[in-house]
């Protein structure tokens, strides 16, 4: 792996990871990636985080659903774990909170799919800073 | 479109079954049940003005909707694209009102420093990391800063350590970096040792790349060239992501030798620990490292001047770690910006007991308990009463309602007689038992007092026993004076923290609970209901049929009472294990 030579190479590498990413988050077309992001923390996985990324990540292919599946860290709302955050392009990211297989499949086939919300939505109730 | 109705607790008891009822039948009435759908949620965490719905994709935000204000919402918002102003949120201060949940200030109380990419990006994967900004800091402070600038910019931004002392993080860095010498160390305390704390494993598991990176700043203010993570191997996940971290980072040449070519080194390493609560005291946290027993040492000398291996060292919070780097990339004024007047930027706490939205949050100082107990904790669970809120973990106090309005800060917290801790926040209500609440932390720290110094040894045991007395029903007024008098000598003459924080709960409950107290020691009463050896089984003669099915339960034989007449319990016999009250068919057994 190329070594981060300086401070310019190291900005440099911010901004293009950060057009990738953002590519990602915001593009417009419509088969632009879905992104799935699941709470994989100590919490969530205790509570079955595990099982649901596996499935996402599986089914989502054998459905031929283009998407990105990344495990991320704590969201906070540990009271419904385990919650996945899935973002359509161009959309806010909604989270949905006590995602079991049934869940996941109806997220799926649903929302996923259809943009159409399903019940256990959970609010976002913070901001972070960027 | 899209109707999202709040589903918490809170607002179904204010009837959000119906209003979901209503919105779809409403639907049905104009053929609209396929252009728009009802969709129930969580807590939107703005319990005071539920019922909440909300509707998408225009993100306007009704508060207060009644059952019957469904078909106004459909055919002004849905069918006609008018909002129905008489519902929308008016913001208290400007008095107008907003439409935009995005908008509205109750939005604004969670920021988000420290946990800020938690939740964002994909932990094992640097690449993400540096697309947010990680290791910018470390090469500004690097190619841009002397380390005394870094310095600087810390003790202006007002940054406090977060793990329980709160003593100011420039400060402590500066110490470290006067001491010279030829080798010096930089830890990260991940030890997090309260009970139900979980923020540190959270930002470790989520963020891992911060905490390196700002351990890496660390090291370069004060001249050392190694760190140290101490971290319990009851976390194998977070232990795990920073392995990963750790690897990323040197193949990437953000840590290691000649970081970006500025000729500075710096290499991490773990250190695991085996969970003991006192390890987390920075001496004990040490000697543990060192291989020695985990015991606390008299300070002075301070780990700056003599630490790991006898060399100075920095000690800090996993959170304090986390700040950091924002600080040099948004500014000290930013950070300095939020909080209270001594205490600045943002806490995380771990949100525990009888509420609906237990979880983690961050918040800034100077939020009030009110705030983070009834609008982000969703209030108390089961529409009960709220009694107390015990902070700092389990060496905080309990403060009550009257503290509600509090600002949360340092000083504050202790004037209030708790503390900040590390952020533990477990909500009480009327159902908990004050005296057995204190009896419960102190029977923690009984468990976790290393033994070196006898205050907190014995002392601790006999606050215990005093209180179990209590709660037995067997206590004096005496009782009471010799816990607070015994609470003092140990507060005052312990070693470390651990012995000089222990005595919290109780006192503080002595002070904020007092009535409860005296209730059992002189009416024998527990008002919560939860000291068994309190209650009284009691027989209604006039409801008892006289069937004989508590006497034949009852396994001490304290029931006597012929067949069909009243029966009666011995008081002195009964063990209260409450089997009658169970069999009883007539509801003619109470607990008094
Ligand atoms: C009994 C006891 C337990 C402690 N446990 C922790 C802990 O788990 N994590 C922590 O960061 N600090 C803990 N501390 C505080 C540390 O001694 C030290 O003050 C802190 O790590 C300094 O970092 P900061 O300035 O960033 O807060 C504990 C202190 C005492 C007395
Ligand atoms: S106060 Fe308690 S934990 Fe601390 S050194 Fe003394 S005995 Fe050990």
């Amino acid at each position: 792996m190329n070594k981060i030579k300086n401070l310019a190479d190291l900005r440099k590498m911010k901004d293009e990871l950060q057009n990738k990413i953002q590519l990602r988050e915001k593009s417009d077309s419509p088969d632009a990636i879905i992104q799935v992001k699941v709470g994989m923390a100590t919490s969530g996985i205790a509570s079955g985080a595990k099982e649901v990324m596996n499935y996402f990540t599986e089914e989502l292919e054998k459905r031929n659903v283009d998407a990105l599946v990344i495990q991320v860290g704590d969201m906070g709302y540990c009271y419904a774990e385990p919650t996945v955050e899935v973002t359509r392009p161009g959309e806010d990211p909604i989270v949905f909170g006590y995602v079991d297989l049934t869940k996941a499949d109806e997220i799926i086939e649903k929302y996923i799919k259809n943009g159409e919300l399903i019940e256990g939505i959970i609010p976002a109730n913070y901001h972070s800073i960027d | 479109m899209h109707l999202l109705v709040c589903g918490g607790t809170g607002c179904k008891a204010s009837e959000s079954d119906q209003i979901v009822a209503n919105l779809n039948a409403e639907l049905e009435a104009h053929s609209l049940q396929d252009e728009a759908k009802v969709v129930v949620t969580g807590c939107f965490g703005f319990c005071e003005r539920g019922p909440i719905v909300k509707i998408i994709p225009d993100n306007t935000f009704y508060t207060q909707v009644k059952p019957e204000d469904a078909k106004e919402i459909i055919e002004e918002h849905i069918i006609k694209g008018r909002k129905v102003h008489r519902l929308l949120y008016v913001d208290p201060n400007s008095k107008e009102s907003i439409s935009d949940s995005k908008h509205m200030g109750f939005y604004q109380k969670q920021i988000r420093i420290a946990l800020r990419n938690c939740g964002f990006l994909d932990p094992e994967n640097i690449d993400e990391s540096i697309a947010r900004d990680a290791y910018q800091a470390l090469g500004k402070a690097l190619t841009e800063m002397t380390p005394q600038q870094v310095i600087d910019e810390i003790k202006k931004s007002g940054l406090r350590g977060r793990g329980g002392g709160g003593f100011p993080t420039g400060l402590k860095w500066e110490f470290a970096a006067k001491n010279a010498s030829d080798q010096k160390y930089v830890v990260c305390n991940a030890d997090e040792g309260d009970p139900g704390a979980f923020m540190d494993r959270s930002v470790l598991e989520g963020d891992p790349h911060t905490v390196l990176e700002a351990m890496a700043i660390c090291g370069y203010t004060m001249g050392a060239d190694k760190g140290l993570i101490y971290i319990r191997a009851e976390y194998p996940l977070a232990i795990h992501r920073l392995k990963v971290a750790i690897k990323q980072a040197l193949d990437y040449g953000l840590l290691g030798k000649d970081i970006m070519g500025t000729g500075f080194n710096f290499d991490i390493e773990l250190r695991y620990g085996a969970g003991a609560f006192v390890c987390g005291e920075e001496t004990a946290l040490i000697h543990s490292m060192e291989g020695e027993r985990g015991e606390p040492t008299v300070k002075p000398p301070f780990p700056a001047e003599s630490g790991y291996l006898g060399k100075p060292t920095n000690v800090n919070n996993v959170e304090t770690f986390a700040s950091v780097p924002v600080i040099l990339l948004k500014g000290a004024e930013w950070f300095a910006s939020i909080g209270t007047e001594k205490s600045k930027g943002t806490k995380v706490f771990a949100l525990a007991g009888k509420i609906n939205n237990v979880g983690l949050i961050e918040v800034p100082m100077g939020i009030t308990l009110r705030e983070v107990i009834y609008e982000i904790g969703g209030g108390i669970k089961n529409g009960k009463k709220f009694k107390a809120v015990q902070t700092g973990g389990p060496s905080g106090g309990c403060l009550t309602e009257e503290h509600l309005d509090t600002p949360i800060d340092f000083d504050n917290l202790l004037a209030a007689g708790s503390m900040m801790g590390s952020g533990g926040m477990i909500v009480m209500d009327e159902d908990d038992c004050m005296v057995s609440i204190a009896k419960f932390f102190l029977e923690f720290t009984v468990e976790e007092s290393c033994g070196k110094c006898s205050p907190c040894r014995i002392g601790n045991k006999r606050l215990h026993e005093i209180l179990t007395k209590i709660t037995d029903g067997k206590g004096t007024m005496e009782d009471l004076e010799l816990l607070k008098n015994l609470s003092e000598v140990i507060k005052d003459t312990s070693l470390c923290g651990l012995g000089q924080s222990s005595p919290n709960p109780v006192l503080s409950t002595l002070v904020n609970f007092w009535d409860e107290y005296v209730e059992h020691v002189t009416d024998k009463k527990c008002r919560a209901g939860q000291c068994t050896a309190l209650k009284q089984y009691i027989i209604d003669a006039e409801a008892c049929v006289g069937c004989t099915a508590c006497a034949r339960v009852c396994p001490v034989n304290a029931i006597s009472g012929e067949r069909k007449m009243p029966h009666e319990i011995n008081q002195d016999i009964c063990i209260k294990c409450g089997a009658c009250y169970d069999k009883c068919k007539f509801s003619a057994i109470f607990i008094k």
